[in-house]
């Protein structure tokens, strides 16, 4: 499961990831980061069966929690198949199918949001 | 030997024989050229590309009392009326002057999705023309006129980008990740139209093409038609286009264009042209250049063949990089069946042409009076070494009224630099000590060679105000600062 955490200067300087991680024993992979004096944006993966407990853990410590349910979302109405997002994506979302038209595989989306801003006619967007 | 004649004559009593381009490559590997240029009469090509060189001309009917259009906007994208009264040209990229990401190429669309849209003129007035200004709405059928004239389309091949440098780069060719983080290309090779007629023998002034949905012709070569790197200059009734073969497209930081969908028939006059349409795309040869350098003249990464570049992945310096197409090759073999079923079903005649195009072309650079380069602007650059006291600096700074030391080190390379800023910045925060602790030490620099304008622009994107000039090795040569490009400018 993915989980977005956002907190603000108070907790900034805390290791909330070591923490957690010793807490709970949860082992997290974290995609994307982006720490800075003010307020950290962290987006994790932890297996379904610990989630509820890293999410606890994090609360406590004053992190806010947000499950990343939906991934990448194309519309197919405004793409044209370019695949001009495959070279772009860091893990691999997209790809031709045997018709080329451009498929995502939204299960491996890490919600960077790079695609977004690529795609020439606007056809990928980030549910939030 | 056939003649196009024959081939119509065969289309207007349903027994043609159609194929597209990418069916023609099996045929003639399984039959031999001979014998498929007897059974094959038409292979249908096709590509769908982002073409930047497109647009529309319209002519919007005279208003009561008449305007002499000086200028005239549509959705605030603004047309070219330099051409009589009410007649305008609005190209694809075009932008618009209230609206982000919106531009002629989305006009365009809006035209043929059937949507009205806004038209604000502005004329000088005249005694024939007496109106100074209108608005009103139109839509596609409201105008007597509406011609797509493409000047330059479907570029046989095209060079492929990628980027050295280390930040991302926002280009016409799309998103280039740093250090060679992706590569792009554009054209759709062995089915693109032109590389399926190498000499232009059947392709050329009057050849009836499809044209986003509608029938067009070429009408001549495009502009920077320079083969193999050959382009066609193509036009076609607005009135009759589809939306679905056509899409206005955004290229985040560079700007707006149009996708357009274009399908070539080749007649199969003989042997040789059959063998032309068996052409595969690891024959089609093209370069990679970096765009990592931001001048005319790219450097060239590695040269490579489209079958490579289709296949997702090349490989640059020793490590596999990503690939992407920025042509729909799925929308460039839909083109070639819905053509196919056209001609199938005698809707569509081929057309001789009557002229060839060029087999010749020139692409030549831009006559500039001259190429201002950084070593014609810079100043002598005050430098000192690492341990030099902050103090020291700053009386350095005060007495030859500078605002910029580079740092150095006893070989004379750079190392980092200090502003006046740092220095104010020390003393507030009662820093001592020397200009190593409070110096830059990721300098951004420019080269004696470098046009001054890639030097402007490098301080604007990194919002500083001056570059240490460096040599080959580094070493520091000069200073150019902003105050010495402005007054190139003020000139």
């Amino acid at each position: 499961m993915l989980l977005l955490l956002r907190y603000d200067s108070r907790t900034v300087k805390q290791p909330i990831i070591s923490r957690t991680t010793l807490k709970t024993g949860a082992l997290i992979n974290i995609l994307k980061a982006e720490v800075g004096a003010r307020k950290g944006e962290i987006v994790i993966e932890v297996s379904d069966e610990k989630a509820m407990e890293v999410e606890k853990v994090l609360k406590e410590m004053g992190v806010e929690v947000v499950e990343l349910t939906g991934a990448v979302v194309k519309d197919d109405s405004k793409c044209i198949h370019c695949g001009l997002c495959i070279s772009i994506c860091p893990t691999e979302v997209f790809r031709f199918d045997e018709d080329m038209k451009v498929v995502a595989d939204v299960e491996k989306c890490i919600h960077c949001g790079t695609c977004v801003r690529v795609c020439p006619t606007n056809a990928l967007s980030l549910p939030t | 030997m056939k003649t196009i004649d024959e081939i119509n004559e065969k289309i207007k009593n349903g027994d043609v024989c159609v194929v597209t381009a990418e069916e023609m490559k099996e045929i003639v590997e399984s039959l031999g050229a001979e014998k498929a240029s007897k059974e094959v009469d038409v292979v249908t090509t096709g590509t769908f590309g982002a073409m930047c060189s497109s647009g529309v001309f319209l002519n919007f009917g005279h208003s009561d009392p008449p305007i002499k259009m000086k200028r005239v906007w549509l959705n605030d994208v603004e047309a070219y009326t330099g051409i009589a009264a009410v007649d305008a040209y609005l190209g694809v990229t075009q932008v618009s002057e209230s609206r982000e990401n919106y531009g002629g190429a989305h006009v365009i669309e809006e035209l043929v999705s059937g949507r009205e849209v806004e038209l604000k003129a502005i004329g000088y007035g005249t005694d024939c023309y007496p109106r100074k200004e209108i608005v009103t709405e139109i839509s596609l059928e409201d105008l007597n006129q509406a011609i797509m004239v493409n000047p330059r389309n479907a570029y046989q091949r095209y060079k492929a980008a990628t980027n050295s440098s280390d930040r991302v780069l926002r280009t016409y060719m799309g998103t280039l990740l740093p250090n060679f983080g992706n590569v792009t290309f554009a054209g759709t090779g062995e089915i693109s139209p032109l590389n399926n007629d190498p000499e232009y023998r059947t392709i050329g002034i009057g050849t009836r093409i499809f044209l986003c949905g509608a029938k067009g012709y070429i009408i001549g070569e495009g502009t920077q038609h320079s083969p193999p790197f050959a382009t066609l200059m193509v036009k076609g009734n607005l009135k009759d286009m589809k939306p679905e073969y056509m899409k206005a497209a955004v290229f985040p930081g560079y700007g707006v264009t149009m996708f357009v969908g274009i399908g070539v028939p080749i007649p199969i006059l003989d042997e040789e042209m059959a063998k032309f349409t068996a052409i595969r795309d690891r024959d089609i040869v093209t370069e990679i250049i970096d765009f990592g350098v931001p001048r005319r003249d790219k450097p060239v990464v590695r040269r490579v063949t489209y079958e490579e570049l289709k296949s997702g992945r090349v490989e640059i310096n020793g490590e596999e990089v990503r690939v992407s197409p920025l042509s729909s090759l799925y929308m460039a073999r839909k083109i070639m069946k819905d053509l196919k079923k056209m001609i199938e079903r005698g809707e569509f005649f081929l057309t001789k042409p009557v002229e060839r195009l060029s087999r010749k072309g020139e692409l030549k650079p831009m006559r500039q009076k001259e190429i201002k380069v950084v070593r014609s602007v810079m100043t002598t650059a005050i430098t000192v070494s690492e341990d030099t006291s902050i103090e020291e600096a700053a009386r350095i700074m005060i007495n030859r009224s500078v605002n910029h030391l580079p740092v150095v080190n006893p070989e004379g390379i750079l190392v980092g630099i200090v502003t006046s800023w740092d220095i104010a910045k020390a003393v507030a925060l009662n820093k001592r000590g020397s200009v190593k602790e409070v110096m830059t030490k990721k300098v951004i620099v420019t080269h004696p060679d470098e046009p001054v304008e890639i030097a402007a622009r490098k301080m604007e994107e990194h919002n500083i105000s001056a570059l240490p000039v460096v040599d080959a090795k580094r070493r520091v040569i000069g200073l150019v600062t902003s105050e010495d490009l402005s007054r190139l400018v003020a000139r």
